[in-house]
């Protein structure tokens, strides 16, 4: 992942200058930076002939698209059902007490970011999280933190 | 002789317990030993609890090895008998009982080899629908009973019939993919351990209706199926399944794959079609169909994975080999997702008619933690809560209905015996009020006013009167949403609250509020 550069944006987007293609150039963006950088909105507006409104709303709409870097860490702890019934809240506690963030938010040191998510598909092995993309199943605080280095 | 042959799965799940570092350990092993042995990685055969499962191939069938860490690999190579043997995977009972219809290649067969594939029966559906008209195709799907997996239950045959009959320039096929309901994998599962089956089910309603193109939908949440199923439509492309000539019918049909972006709401079809022109995941109003006026305008069929997976199958054993399985209007077989606390949990394909005591019973063998089990959640977070007493009902469409549930998209989540259904239903508002597209007033504030009163319920607050407002904003959130979303958010509470008033009671006297508010 590279730093915010609008040149290298325009590139990403323009891939994806098609019928319907806006979610693919917002996660070209977010593969590129790890966030969509809301500098890109006025570029991409332009790019798929919207107004900046319609992209704004359309960024806001989808969980992923996050408009801040991320930590250097992403955690992604499902929270649905299936991981309830095997604790994922306790986990959830836990990590909160150890690293001072909640969901949805990055640490004070740009380390880890936690992000609540609703399902992985992993249901029969919860609890379950990616941690940079990586799937792990019956997770604890323990493990996962020991994964992020903590 | 060809060299002997291990499978180890690289399934998202297999891989969560380790599945890539037994794969890495047989590989150096192998290496270490100079033996002459192919490592094929296959998709999963659904019972998770043994993944990592290691299979050998042996004259007598598989023999299956679980579950498996990178220490127990070096045993699999000497002559002892290994010690996590557990016999002809086949023959395990959790499997042996099993039909494996749609499911029958997963786990098996090496899921990006289309020779494979077709060794073990793929192409016959599409090679069989090519020998057809359109509107033969379209016939044996409405024969079969085929109706859609993902939730609704909808009649296939009518949906391809409307779009087929429906005069425009251009037609699609789209694939649900966005399998968000939390309990539920078995999309997931088929699209890493048999995407071909799906590429071959689109292909056949693509030349059913008259499609050229065809689009899945895929939620990002699933990394390891978006890398599986990419490269598996390259493959198809360049052999030809796909293309300007699928395998030389002079008929074209290609399929694109999209991204969904973390929005459970795109799940549904209407909203799902809005995202896929590169809109917000908002909610139609229907009509118009989409069979009539889908993505973009045109005519489009917008199926779950599992309910075009079920089309090869349909063509090529017939819609009455279909038909068979299941009972009354529930036809074929229904995979089901067994989930949560639970010892043995996975995936069960078998005809519809299986009672929830069965599954979390004798397939689940009980909780995970040992406890006793208080409560399943079947269908998603849209669905009912089913205590102990309801559950000799079979999982059939109607069956469930008729009980106030739904079978959705299969999911059976097992809670033991801590589980608080008052939270429970505090989270069925709150994952709606999350979820919501905003649309509606209903679902979009509703459910936020929901989950406040629960707490007061929780709290001990006025808890009758709420428990009345609470049974109000059920009522308007069933009438006045146009999706499910909204309409079916009453149902996990008011199950929650029919089936365990007690916790709604016992909440009254409890001190501390757990949970945290929205917004």
């Amino acid at each position: 992942m590279t730093d915010w550069d609008v040149g290298a944006a325009f590139e990403v987007v323009q891939q994806h200058r098609q019928k319907g293609g806006l979610l693919g150039a917002l996660h070209g963006l977010l593969d590129a930076f790890g966030y969509v950088d809301p500098r890109a909105i006025p570029m991409v507006a332009d790019v798929f002939n919207l107004t900046r409104a319609e992209v704004t709303g359309v960024v806001s709409f989808y969980k992923d698209f996050r408009t801040t870097p991320p930590g250097r860490h992403v955690l992604k702890l499902c929270r649905a059902e299936a991981c309830q019934a095997v604790g994922c809240e306790t986990v959830a506690q836990e990590l909160e007490t150890r690293l001072g963030v909640g969901a949805d938010a990055t640490t004070a040191d740009d380390a880890v970011t936690v992000e609540t998510v609703y399902c992985l598909g992993n249901c029969a092995l919860g609890p379950a999280a990616l941690v940079d993309g990586k799937l792990y199943g019956r997770v604890d605080a323990p493990s996962l933190l020991a994964r992020l280095g903590r | 002789m060809s060299a002997a042959r291990i499978f180890v799965p690289a399934d998202a799940a297999a891989l969560s317990v380790g599945a890539h570092e037994v794969a890495r350990a047989v590989r150096a092993e192998v290496e270490r030993r100079e033996l002459d042995v192919e490592l094929v990685r296959t998709g999963s055969r659904g019972l998770f609890w043994l993944e990592p499962l290691v299979e050998l191939e042996a004259p007598e069938g598989r023999i299956g090895f679980g579950s498996l860490t990178p220490d127990d690999v070096p045993a699999l190579f000497d002559d002892e008998v290994h010690p996590k043997a557990l016999g002809r995977v086949e023959e395990l009972p959790w499997l042996a009982r099993q039909e494996r219809v749609t499911f029958a290649r997963c786990g098996v067969i090496d899921p990006l080899d289309l020779e494979d594939y077709e060794r073990h029966g793929g192409l016959g559906g599409l090679r069989r629908a090519l020998e057809l008209t359109p509107a033969e195709i379209v016939e044996a799907v409405t024969e079969s009973g085929l109706r859609g997996r993902g939730g609704a239950g909808f009649p296939a045959g009518i949906k391809w019939r409307t779009a087929a009959a429906t005069e425009a320039d251009a037609r699609y096929v789209v694939c649900n993919a966005d399998e968000g309901d939390s309990g539920t994998f078995a999309d997931r599962m088929l699209m890493e351990g048999d995407p071909f089956l799906l590429i071959e089910g689109m292909v056949i309603a693509g030349i059913a209706i008259g499609a050229r193109q065809g689009v899945i939908y895929l939620r990002s949440e699933y990394p390891h199926a978006h890398r599986k199923l990419a490269r598996a439509l390259a493959l198809a492309r360049a052999e030809g399944l796909l293309g300007a000539s699928v395998l030389g019918s002079g008929q074209a049909f290609d399929i694109e794959l999209r991204l969904g972006a973390g929005a459970y709401i795109c799940g549904e079809e209407t909203s799902l079609l809005e995202s896929l022109e590169g809109k917000r995941g908002q909610v139609r109003a229907k009509p118009p169909l989409p069979a009539i006026a889908g993505l973009f305008g045109r005519p489009t069929i917008v199926h779950n994975v599992l309910t075009l997976a079920a089309v090869p199958t349909i063509l090529a054993g017939g819609a009455e080999f279909y038909r068979a399985f299941g009972t009354g209007r529930s036809r074929g077989t229904m995979p089901i997702q067994l989930a949560g606390n639970v010892r043995h949990g996975g995936l069960i394909e078998l005809p519809f008619g299986l009672t929830l005591r069965e599954i979390v019973e004798d397939y689940g063998g009980g909780t995970r933690t040992g406890r006793p089990v208080r409560a399943v959640q079947v269908g998603g977070p849209l669905g009912a809560y089913w205590p102990e007493a309801l559950f000799d009902t079979p999982l059939d469409y109607e069956a469930f209905a008729e009980r106030g549930g739904m079978v959705g998209h299969g999911g059976v989540v097992v809670f033991d015996d801590t589980v608080d259904l008052a939270r429970q239903a505090r989270f069925a508002f709150q994952f709606c009020a999350e979820e919501s597209c905003g649309k509606c007033t209903p679902c979009r504030i509703g459910t936020l006013r929901g989950a406040e009163t629960i707490d007061r319920i929780i709290q001990g607050e006025r808890v009758a009167a709420n428990l009345a407002l609470v049974e109000d904003l059920c009522e308007v959130l069933r009438d006045g949403s146009l999706c499910a979303l909204g309409g079916l958010t009453p149902v996990p509470v008011e199950s929650a609250i029919r089936h365990f008033p007690e916790d709604f009671e016992r909440a009254a006297t409890r001190e501390a509020v757990h949970g945290e508010a929205i917004g």
